[in-house]
């Protein structure tokens, strides 16, 4: 079987997250046992969504007593980055069957899609069958293990000390999933402007802030890319203005 | 915080599910195998790159463990992440540093 081994490979690729997945699963799990949820209610939140931070808003705002068509909103404004994702995985999985297209996008998460995102970029011209079997190797360690951790942080109720400071698990998984994409001009300059203005955002209603500042990120690595391809012309390019002279 | 009424929580978790399942399959389900634009593809190239700072940076210099104040044993584990991540390309190494560095600080701070 020649997918077995993409397969394989997605999983080595994704065994990495779940050193933070489960910690960030049970800590879900501990939180929504705090606000009241009963372990049905808390399984069902955590597999229907699959999106820890927007799992974690819409409890909190839930259980501050804001009402639900706002508490729904701001969870979906978290999650609209996945857009983004479902737009980048596009060329690399669009001519999949439709169901395997659901299937994947039911199971987009932020690991799924940088280790996908990451393998395809290096081997763009690999055939379907093994990206397809690539993707789905990535959620076998991530997806259970989210489960798994929320159903441990539930069930066992402890409250996971706050000198573990596992709060912080998640905004370092994230930065460690960019940092070693942090190797081109383009990228330093999406990164920076896509941070610098995160945070110059940071009063605007959540989630609205985070979209604009990724759209400029986007828009400054896409900016440094073509100035430097002017500045320096590919060989095609080279060849397309000889041809047009 | 006060308890969640049954109602609300369904219908607010199945609302969730299905307009995140929306999100996702937007455009592997609309657009199928039809190519992408050269313009697009030049944007898409820096969604990680950029979306993931964008949600990351508010999370470190203000992170709500911390009261939502600049915490340094926090930046310091962030920094670390960052530089291990970026020098050595390794995720795992990563994040290992920057959770080291953290409870290293912490423990330095007391």
């Amino acid at each position: 079987m020649r997918t077995r081994g993409a397969f394989v490979e997605g999983v080595a690729a994704g065994a990495p997250f779940l050193l933070v997945i489960l910690p960030f699963g049970a800590l879900f799990g501990v939180v929504a046992t705090e606000a009241g949820l009963d372990l049905m209610q808390t399984f069902a939140l955590t597999s229907l969504v699959i999106a820890g931070a927007s799992q974690f808003a819409l409890v909190q705002m839930l259980s501050d007593g804001a009402p639900a068509a706002l508490a729904v909103l701001t969870a979906l404004a978290v999650n609209l980055r996945m857009a983004m994702y479902s737009a980048s995985l596009t060329p690399h999985l669009g001519k999949a069957p439709l169901w395997v297209r659901a299937l994947a996008a039911y199971f987009l998460v932020d690991q799924a899609y940088a280790a996908a995102i990451a393998r395809y970029s290096r081997r763009p011209d690999e055939p379907l069958p093994r990206k397809i079997a690539f993707y789905f190797g990535v959620l076998l360690p991530v997806v259970p293990v989210w489960f798994l951790g929320t159903l441990a942080g539930a069930t066992l109720g402890a409250r996971i000390p706050p000198e573990y400071a596992l709060d912080f698990a998640v905004p370092i998984t994230f930065v460690a999933i960019v940092a070693p994409m942090l190797r081109s001009l383009p990228n330093l300059a999406a990164a920076f402007v896509a941070s610098a203005a995160a945070l110059a955002l940071a009063w605007a209603p959540y989630g609205s802030g985070l979209l604009l500042a990724s759209a400029a990120g986007m828009g400054a690595g896409a900016a440094v890319e073509l100035a430097l391809e002017r500045r320096r012309p590919a060989p095609e390019a080279q060849d397309e203005r000889r041809n047009a002279a | 915080m006060t308890p969640i009424p049954d109602s609300v929580f369904w219908s607010a978790t199945l609302a969730l599910g299905l307009g995140t399942f929306l999100i996702r399959f937007s455009f592997l389900g609309l657009i199928g195998g039809r190519p992408m634009p050269g313009w697009a593809m030049r944007l898409l190239r820096y969604v990680p790159t950029a979306v993931l700072p964008a949600l990351v940076a508010p999370l470190i210099a203000w992170p709500a463990a911390a009261g939502g104040q600049i915490d340094p044993a926090r930046l310091a584990g962030a920094a670390a992440a960052l530089m291990v991540g970026a020098f050595s390309g390794r995720m795992l190494g990563a994040v290992v540093a920057g959770m080291g560095a953290l409870y290293a600080a912490q423990a330095l701070m007391g």
